[in-house]
């Protein structure tokens, strides 16, 4: 499977998700914010977390503008996979490619802990590695992780079978305590928390191995 | 000619720094605050002749998220 890992200017998980990318067998690279093309074969492209621009306006406006984000949104399109992780969840809302938005924190604080996550549903190439209710602990970094979507869109998303995880406890005030959640096509996942950061031993735990390895696994058979 | 572009969270939208202001002014003794909504003001320089259609499009495109926000443009 290839992967491409998007680099912004401010990006700081983006090596952290080439390791994990790598380690459950992606062959990954890096592609800076201007290029308007993605590497030839691509099968998943990664938005990484971290601070796009600085923040500036709402959390991945400005990235959502980046001419990268002309390739993610063709690309999806087209069929491709896209997992957006923590600011690339943030991007991914602003592009329009998952309906929704996050605000800030109900608490006001930035939130950075491990939290425990329900696997809301398998039938993705994300989450098919998990049982449905499994509870994974993912880590959290964030300021603006309260999900929110109008009520029709939430029926939506729960009449689709779409979030892939929900909060044990809800830390952030997100609507139905939702952690992510896929398009329709079940390609693209956004999600707050960090599997990348669950990968290694050395992290504290290795609950997101699964999401990763599942993703290799439908991709390489594809 | 310059716009000024107030973006606010939509009605319904909860505003938890909106909520957090209205604590403080509390805490600092005014009384009778019962709402506080926080938005931003975004003023634009721009060539003559801008038309308040363009000036939308800008709205919609980037200066606000209309999921979740409204904007009213002034003219100015």
């Amino acid at each position: 499977m290839r992967a491409a890992v998007i680099v912004f200017p401010g990006s700081n998980c983006d090596r952290d998700m080439a390791v994990a990318l790598k380690a459950a067998g992606a062959d990954v690279s890096m592609v800076w914010h201007k290029d308007a093309t993605l590497p030839e074969g691509v099968d998943l492209v990664a938005v990484p977390g971290g601070f796009s621009f600085g923040d500036y306006l709402r959390c991945g406006a400005i990235a959502a503008q980046s001419p990268v984000s002309q390739a993610i949104v063709a690309h999806v399109e087209r069929g491709g996979y896209a997992l957006g992780v923590c600011n690339g969840f943030q991007v991914l809302t602003e592009t329009g490619l998952l309906p929704g938005a996050l605000m800030r924190n109900a608490g006001l604080k930035f939130l950075c802990k491990t939290v425990g996550l329900k696997v809301a549903t398998t039938a993705s190439a994300f989450t098919e590695g998990y049982a449905k209710g499994d509870v994974v602990n993912y880590p959290v970094a964030h300021h603006d992780g309260n999900y929110t979507a109008d009520a029709e869109t939430l029926a939506v998303l729960q009449g689709e079978d779409r979030i892939a995880f929900t909060y044990a406890q809800n830390p952030n005030g997100s609507v139905a305590d939702i952690a992510g959640v896929l398009s329709e096509n079940r390609r693209v996942l956004g999600m707050m928390p960090h599997p990348e950061r669950a990968v290694d031993a050395g992290h504290g735990g290795t609950d997101g191995k699964a999401l990763f390895a599942g993703l290799l696994g439908q991709l390489t058979a594809a | 000619m310059k716009a000024r572009v107030h973006v606010m969270l939509k009605n319904g939208v909860l505003d938890p720094q909106g909520a957090a202001v209205k604590h403080a002014l509390g805490t600092l003794g005014f009384a009778g605050v019962e709402d506080v909504r926080q938005g931003k003001v975004i003023e634009l320089e721009l060539a003559e002749g801008t038309t308040e259609a363009t000036i939308g499009e800008m709205c919609e495109k980037l200066l606000a998220n209309t999921v979740i926000e409204s904007y009213r443009v002034e003219v100015l």
